[in-house]
């Protein structure tokens, strides 16, 4: 990738800036992970079980390793280093060896000269598998005599939180069952990356992901390397949305590449990437809700569980979330909140935009609308009476200290204006649900309105330090001034980099912003997820201009000083001068013989993990957004048109106010997905739909107008004011829309997705016997923790 | 096989299997990555381009089918110094993120006002209702698309 220069007079902070790397992009010259291309490169390929549950009796590789154009297979046996990785506990193999946990698990590479050599060959590798009983229901995992799916048993986390006295008494009890489905990223980027194999016995990775440092503490291990011999480079990003927070080709690629001394691209197509890479956790919840007559909530007892499928993943953290914000944007007194992850011999779930809060917003919005029903109440104003506020005290004792404006994005959601009534005054089929696929004239249309709010944390959680590192380099030039900014902030789509320099121009009074591509010859930026990287990256890029500023500042007194000139008041910089109060006093490059840099971290404030009965102070923000929906259901053919999704979001500061919009629609679409029709289908542990022509996600005829308007209170003492803008349109929007469903059809609809079976009555409510049972674990932490498993990313901080 | 292409104005040749794509051809062959590689199956519409003039999926096309014809792709768009009034569109609207999906979009858009200078907003669904994006949630896909659509008609960019 090459470097990408932005001239500009203005475009600093709070304006709507072209993306820095929009012209390569329009173009089809920006080079993604699976454009890359190197003399003499080969192609990896993986081949993975076919089975959730065997033991793997032996594997014969000789036939492929026969194959003409075939340079290398590899095994289990093969990696050099630890046998294990995983992104908070290194319980995955790298290569399965002696047993498999889900069906898509890689069992061995290979690297050929083509990919259709290295397709052929793979199906020359021959595994023989004893298949084992497989648990591939989440319920089931539970069970006493259920499949163990590692050594140590089948709960990976529970977490158990009291507040208050959850026997307290109340008027009015509301009672609810919710699932919701499996959920896949679909970036339209595939896995993908290129390993190069260097002089010094080292290998320089270039990869699409959302964390390099992260990354390189997993793979440098593997393959028995240093760190500073595993060089991580970020190629072009293909979006994102938690799908690249966990390693997928990197090892692969890099024992590929050590092997051969080629360089090996590895590429995974669509198919591949519904195995490669994890999904949002499935989930059933159960949730009682009590409120006093008045309507003010009294008790809220959760149980949620959902499956973590084979492997560990983010789920502890994922599962973290669902509990902490099972209770919804809402002060309650008193709540016992029961979060259970297991691992089954399903395809591993970790994170996806919104991370266990998406999950309980389900749950929790259709409780407030059946606590309104039951007291006779407007929903909105049943919301508003019992919102969060600045200075509430959360169900984990954590007293909330940042802006909430919760009743804000509630009025300001609330007053957008309603989509005309436009169904039969056109005429046109197309406005009818199922557009062209409607058969009817639309006698049967009903119109729904729903309602939600949702709230999602800002950065990791529980104690956790994700801290970011940046460099900038301010450097005259005879070309003019310009700021370079080293940093491995993941450009996953977002706009972070744009955003980065807009942050110098206004810090700093530059045109000229070079953002270089970012790789771990600069420290950790933390992971490009959890709606972080503006509050952290920003944060750090704004404290290193702080830093430039003050080295540029005493360099300029010293001279001017030295000249005899009086510098009389504050110094600032203004259009590339150095002022003194008012009055400019010499251009900035007069004082740049030498370039100035200065690195700087960036902590978000300290936070602590939950205590054995769920207390703590587990989160460092929150931002909230409201969601009102309206709908059109066809109650004959169960079709649906989602006519007007119209939001207020809390975002601190917007700035960068075209992004903030394209974060809201494009979030708001992924969860109308998980609404109405994403879901990846498993049968006893088999994906049945990993393609793009089975597993569907909105197209532009599925998405209506996206009506938004930003809520701007700013976060007291983070950089801006901003808070991160990616995930809360994702939480809620599904459950506004599952409530405008209901409101049309007066329908249960307790599973999202919503099928066309569910919105006419052909299928049940989904239904449960009741709660599982709360399984017995030490404590609240991660259950492989116990078990010495960790392999934190936490350690990236420390090292 | 041997196979012949009018490629960008310019005849190229390849050695390819006879199961591969005009994707894989253009991409690992020809080294125009433009096209992209989303789903190779002809529901994204990532690898948008034109063969003869028609918009086609080059993920769907055989290699062997592009023999001695004309396959225009994104690359061809953009001047030495200029973009084409819908790359500038899609800039000035906000409607890149990732750009995964983008370079598909152009050529899809672009297809669009050729044949078709004032598209309805329903026209412009139905006509890009084949290419997925992931992050725009498509709302700035379709203001590109409006703008695109007076810039070119008013005649200025």
């Amino acid at each position: 990738m090459s470097l990408r220069t932005v001239p500009r007079t203005l475009a600093g902070v709070g304006e709507s800036v072209r993306r820095i790397d929009g012209v390569p992009k329009v173009k089809g010259a920006f080079s993604f992970g699976s454009d890359l291309w190197a003399e003499g490169m080969l192609w990896g390929h993986t081949v993975r079980s076919p089975h959730p549950h065997a033991r793997i009796r032996s594997i014969d590789v000789s036939q492929a390793l026969a194959t003409s154009g075939v340079r290398a297979v590899l095994v289990a046996g093969d990696v050099p280093g630890r046998k294990t990785f995983g992104l908070e506990f290194a319980d995955q193999p790298v290569l399965a060896s002696d047993r498999v946990r889900y069906a898509g698990e890689p069992v061995a590479i290979l690297a050929a000269v083509d990919p259709e050599t290295a397709r052929r060959a793979a199906a020359r590798i021959a595994v023989d598998y004893e298949v084992l009983p497989a648990v591939t229901d989440m319920a089931r995992a539970l069970a006493p005599a259920a499949p163990r799916v590692h050594e140590f048993g089948n709960v990976l986390r529970h977490i158990r939180i009291v507040h208050g006295n959850p026997e307290a008494s109340v008027d009015v009890w509301v009672e609810g069952y919710y699932e919701t489905g499996m959920q896949d990223q679909a970036m339209l980027g595939p896995e993908a990356g290129m390993a190069i194999p260097a002089e010094d016995g080292g290998v320089d990775l270039y990869v699409a992901t959302q964390w390099l440092h992260a990354d390189r503490q997993q793979v440098a291990p593997c393959l028995a390397l240093p760190h500073e011999k595993v060089r991580l480079h970020l190629a072009g990003v293909g979006g994102a949305f938690g799908a690249r927070e966990d390693v997928s080709m990197h090892i692969h690629a890099c024992l590929l590449a050590l092997r051969t001394r080629r360089p090996v691209r590895m590429v995974y197509g669509r198919e591949e990437s519904f195995f490669g890479h994890v999904h949002r956790h499935p989930s059933r919840i159960w949730m009682r809700h009590g409120a006093a007559r008045d309507g003010t909530l009294v008790c809220v007892r959760a149980r949620i569980l959902v499956d973590g499928g084979a492997y560990a993943s983010s789920s502890s953290a994922v599962i973290g979330n669902a509990s902490t914000f099972a209770a919804g944007p809402y002060e309650v007194p008193n709540a016992l909140i029961e979060g259970t992850c297991v691992y089954t011999n399903n395809p591993p779930c970790g994170a996806m935009r919104g991370f266990g809060a998406v999950q309980v917003c389900v749950g929790y919005e259709a409780q407030m609308d059946k606590l309104a029903r039951a007291l006779g109440q407007d929903p909105v104003e049943l919301r508003r009476r019992n919102a969060l506020a600045s200075g509430s005290v959360l169900v984990t004792g954590q007293v909330l200290q940042g802006s909430a404006p919760v009743r804000e994005v509630m009025a300001r959601c609330a007053a957008l204006p309603m989509p005309a009534d436009d169904r039969r005054a056109t005429g046109d089929c197309l406005r009818y649900p199922g557009g062209a696929g409607n058969v009817s004239r639309g006698e049967a249309l009903r119109r729904g309105i729903g309602f939600a709010v949702g709230w999602k944390n800002i950065a990791y959680s529980e104690g956790f330090d994700d801290a970011s590192e940046a460099v900038v380099r301010l450097v005259g030039a005879p070309s003019g001034v310009r700021a370079e900014v080293y940093t491995a902030a993941a450009e996953v789509g977002q706009g972070i980099h744009t955003l980065l320099a807009q942050i110098v121009r206004t810090e700093l009074g530059v045109e000229t912003v070079v953002v270089h591509p970012p790789d771990t010859g600069v420290g950790s930026a933390g992971s490009s997820s959890a709606s972080r990287q503006t509050m952290m990256s920003g944060g750090a890029v704004q404290l290193a201009c702080v830093g430039v500023r003050e080295g540029l500042f005493a360099r300029a007194r010293r001279h001017l000083e030295g000249e005899g000139v009086p510098l009389r008041g504050e110094l600032r910089i203004e259009a590339g001068w150095i002022h003194a109060g008012s009055a400019p006093v010499a251009p900035i490059e007069r004082f740049l013989g030498e370039p100035i840099e200065a690195t700087r971290v960036y902590h978000h404030r300290p936070t602590t993990p939950l205590d054995a009965t769920g207390r703590g102070d587990p989160h460092v923000a929150f931002a909230f957004a409201a969601q009102r929906a309206v709908v059109d259901v066809d109650t004959e053919l169960g079709l649906v048109r989602v006519v007007q999704i119209a939001t207020a979001q809390d975002v601190g500061r917007a700035l960068n106010p075209q992004g903030v919009f394209g974060q809201i629609e494009g979030g708001t679409a992924q969860g109308l997905g998980l609404a109405l029709m994403e879901e990846v289908r498993l049968e006893e542990g088999i994906i049945k739909n990993a393609s793009f022509t089975d597993y569907l996600i909105p197209t532009i005829l599925d998405m209506p107008p996206v009506e938004a308007t930003l809520v701007e209170e700013p976060e007291p003492g983070v950089p801006f004011g901003a808070k991160g803008v990616g995930e809360p349109s994702t939480v809620v929007s599904t459950a506004a829309i599952v409530a405008a469903l209901r409101h049309a059809t007066g329908r249960q609809l307790n599973r999202v997705p919503i099928r066309p079976d569910d919105l006419i009555g052909l299928a049940p409510p989904v239904a449960t016997s009741g709660p599982p049972p709360a399984p017995e674990v030490p404590g609240p932490a991660p259950i492989p923790k116990y078990h010495g498993l960790a392999a934190g990313q936490q350690e990236i901080m420390g090292s | 096989m041997r196979i012949k292409v009018h490629v960008n104005g310019e005849w190229k040749t390849a050695d390819v299997w006879p199961g591969t794509s005009l994707l894989f051809v253009l991409r690992e062959h020809f080294g125009l990555a433009g096209a992209k590689n989303a789903c190779e199956q002809g529901e994204c519409g990532s690898c948008s381009v034109w063969l003869d003039g028609t918009l086609v999926c080059a993920c769907l096309v055989l290699a062997a089918q592009a023999h001695e014809r004309e396959v225009r792709t994104v690359e061809s768009l953009a001047g030495e110094d200029r973009l084409h009034p819908v790359q500038e569109a899609f800039l000035a609207s906000g409607a890149v993120q990732c750009g995964f999906c983008t370079p598909g979009l152009v050529v899809a858009v672009a297809d669009l006002l050729a044949h078709h200078p004032s598209p309805d907003e329903a026209e412009v669904r139905e006509a890009l209702s084949g290419n997925l994006c992931r992050c725009t949630g498509y709302a700035k896909i379709l203001d590109a698309v409006r703008l695109a659509s007076a810039r070119t008609r008013g005649g200025s960019r």
